[in-house]
């Protein structure tokens, strides 16, 4: 008797210590991962990438995990949606667009037990953590082409919106154009959405029609690459292979890879090793990925190529200092030898030989 | 052969409902046998779809959250409908309700205000709502201008200022640059009815306007007067009744009402300003003011069965893999049905054959 009492008492008091500590870590049999997407599996960009590496957490773990899926989800009508998962098992909830950050976050305190990952967000809580990828360093690789490719002298970009990840893109892509050819021109559109093939559209033939002969996009659809086919342009894929939409005009896209990180952090759970951190990965990291470089010349591809090496083994930071803002002046340096993350990630100017405005 | 449709004399209160009825089993009889094509089970779907929402507390408020928006702005626009006036522009109204309110919050935030801050931002949620519905009420009634058409463009440039402001001025400077304000103080925050729970009190404000509504068309001489401008608006006229006066008032009404949903779900719902604060509730409650014909109680009725097939749609996708798009399919069949069985109330469907020459 005396000897169940303690063991009793043991098992309550570790039992209290485990549910004090919030997150539990306990090794699971079974996984059931939720996603949030802002847009259609269907959009051929950011969400049908996301939902590629949903797939690969069910090939990775077979039997183990189940996975399920919710599509564009408006972002001002989230958490709804969120709490959904939340209330049917998941175990671990992957909400992949920014503006699902305080949803999540508020759900997330709702349900201390469950697991919780934010794409592109810098809110985390201790079963939130966030991740994001440094797109930004691919954008630097097709700068590069572009510069190399114009004959016109002016690269055009379709932007969704100036927030901050979108104009470190269009930075990094102008300081990689520049690198090769300083006097190239570059003409900004933003399309205010991240998702409307016809919009999209428009502000490629837009760019086009001014004389851009290089197409580079930050929206999500394959709108304005075929727009540039269309035309007998180039241009570039975004988040995706888009190889099938312009066979001729694509010279290379930038591929979000969230396969490799999907399956880790699904498998932490597994184990119960899930800890909330931040990642932010790059190319290095597998996060980013440049499908194969075709039509064009090959010394472009050579530069290109050896400009992924280096940014891979950390020779090359896309915004190494310094680095000089549109009115000349340097922006100060607080990273090391580069602008720091937080600088890049809040990043709301544009550098210098960029004309336009940043939107207001 | 064609068809020829003559009006019934009379169509009675109880057909009308039969007839919704109706309409609703067909639509479901429809989804049901769309779902069934695509290999799964029709009774599981109704069962996720429709009887799970109902029975579960938690997405009963859930229902409640979803619908309010939708039944506040459908109230005011069977106002405008009610009078054959067209006000397209519920969305922007809902948006400068939200801006003008949302002003007073991030203008008092870290201030500690006391009580009377959110009867103010409700206030001016209503005024700013009303005032932008002003704008094609008077460019109709002083240049004749189809306010179709300025409504609805007007909820571009009322989602324009609304982008500008959360991307400049009013831009919370801790937030990485990201479009948008500072979360609202507690004081700013239309609390939940019950603690913890997430309907808030834009619920009632939806109740109260339901229950004005009903007393408003059914026992006022502006109720009257609505229905005849809607009517036949030579006898309105010929009555005294001044047109312009109706178009304004009814354009305030609706604008208002819009308002007070935009700031009551800035506020009690999502907690700050954003680039986009509403999933096209001004849009959708075109479709519920029809869907519940215009009659206060069945707006109530509607916007409910619209939250729910929209809670329904994300249950499907989570527990049955069905996808977004069956939802929205859904919503189209439920409102061709319903609106086919009020025409069938209302008029005669006769065959006409032609026989003989002419």
């Amino acid at each position: 008797m005396f000897s169940a009492k303690i063991f009793g008492a043991l098992v309550g008091a570790t039992v209290l210590a485990l549910s004090a500590s919030g997150a539990v870590a306990q090794p699971k049999d079974k996984v059931k991962v939720g996603f949030i997407y802002v847009g259609p599996v269907g959009d051929h960009g950011w969400s049908y990438q996301h939902d590629q590496g949903r797939q690969a957490i069910e090939k990775a773990f077979p039997g183990k995990v189940t996975t399920t899926f919710v599509e564009s989800v408006p972002e001002a009508d989230s958490e709804r949606a969120i709490e959904q998962l939340a209330r049917t098992g998941h175990d671990l909830i992957f909400t992949t667009s920014f503006g699902f950050m305080e949803p999540t976050l508020k759900v997330a305190k709702k349900y201390p037990n469950i697991k919780f990952e934010h794409a592109t967000g810098f809110k985390r809580a201790p079963n939130l953590a966030t991740y994001a990828a440094k797109f930004h360093e691919g954008r630097y690789i097709i700068g590069q082409i572009a510069g190399k490719m114009t004959k016109s002298g002016t690269i055009g970009y379709v932007g969704a919106f100036p927030i901050p990840e979108v104009i470190a893109g269009i930075n990094a892509f102008y300081l990689g154009a520049q690198s090769v050819n300083p006097s190239v021109k570059i003409k900004i559109v933003f399309a205010n959405t991240w998702y409307d093939p016809a919009k999209e559209g428009d502000a490629a033939k837009a760019l086009l029609d001014q004389g851009v002969d290089m197409l580079a996009q930050h929206t999500d659809s394959p709108a304005p690459i075929q727009a540039a086919e269309a035309r007998g342009k180039f241009g570039f894929g975004q988040a995706s292979d888009m190889e099938r939409f312009a066979p001729k005009a694509q010279l290379t896209a930038i591929v979000d890879n969230w396969s490799d990180y999907y399956v880790a952090r699904t498998k932490a759970v597994l184990d119960g090793t899930w800890k909330s951190e931040d990642t932010w990965g790059g190319i290095n990291a597998h996060m980013v990925v440049m499908s194969p470089y075709k039509n064009m010349p090959d010394d472009v591809k050579k530069l290109a190529q050896d400009t992924e090496a280096a940014i891979k083994s950390g020779q090359l930071n896309p915004f190494k200092c310094p680095v000089i803002g549109q009115d000349g002046k340097e922006i100060e340096c607080k990273g090391q030898g580069a602008l720091s993350d937080e600088q890049v990630l809040g990043m709301n100017f544009y550098v210098k030989g960029i004309e336009d405005k940043i939107p207001q | 052969m064609r068809f020829e449709l003559t009006p019934r004399t009379n169509s009675p209160t109880v057909m009308r409902i039969f007839a919704s009825v109706a309409a609703f089993i067909t639509a479901f009889l429809i989804a049901g046998f769309v779902i069934w094509l695509m290999g799964r089970s029709p009774i599981a779907a109704f069962d996720v779809y429709v009887l799970q929402p109902l029975s579960d507390p938690w997405s009963l408020q859930e229902l409640l959250v979803k619908a309010t928006p939708m039944a506040l702005i459908a109230i005011g626009l069977s106002y405008c409908f009610r009078a054959n006036l067209w006000n397209i522009g519920a969305e922007g109204q809902y948006v400068i309700g939200a801006v003008l309110g949302g002003w007073l919050a991030l203008r008092t935030h870290g201030t500690d205000a006391g009580a009377w801050l959110l009867p103010l931002m409700v206030l001016l949620g209503i005024i700013g709502g009303a005032l932008w519905g002003l704008i094609p009420a008077f460019l109709k009634t002083r240049f004749g201008v189809n306010e179709i058409l300025t409504s609805l463009m007007l909820v571009y440039v009322a989602q324009l200022i609304l982008d500008y402001l959360v991307r400049g001025p009013w831009r919370d400077p801790k937030g990485f640059n990201f479009p948008q304000s500072v979360t609202f103080d507690p004081s700013a925050t239309l609390h939940p009815i019950l603690e913890g729970g997430r309907v808030h009190y834009g619920a009632v404000f939806a109740g109260i306007a339901v229950l004005v509504t009903v007393i408003v068309l059914g026992r006022t001489l502006f109720g009257y007067r609505l229905k005849l401008t809607g009517d036949a608006p030579r006898a309105a006229r010929f009555a005294g009744f001044n047109s312009k006066a109706t178009t304004l008032a009814v354009f305030a009404i609706s604008g208002g009402l819009a308002g007070l949903a935009g700031i009551s779900e800035v506020s009690g719902q999502i907690g700050q300003l954003q680039p986009s604060i509403s999933p096209g509730y001004g849009f959708t409650a075109i479709t519920v003011a029809f869907l519940g014909r215009l009659n206060p109680i069945g707006i109530l009725v509607a916007s409910l069965v619209v939250a729910l097939t929209f809670i329904g749609g994300e249950s499907a996708q989570i527990m049955l893999k069905l996808p977004l798009d069956l939802t929205q399919a859904f919503q189209g069949i439920l409102l061709l049905c319903v609106l086919a069985a009020d025409a069938m109330v209302s008029y005669r469907i006769r065959f006409v054959t032609r026989g003989g020459g002419r």
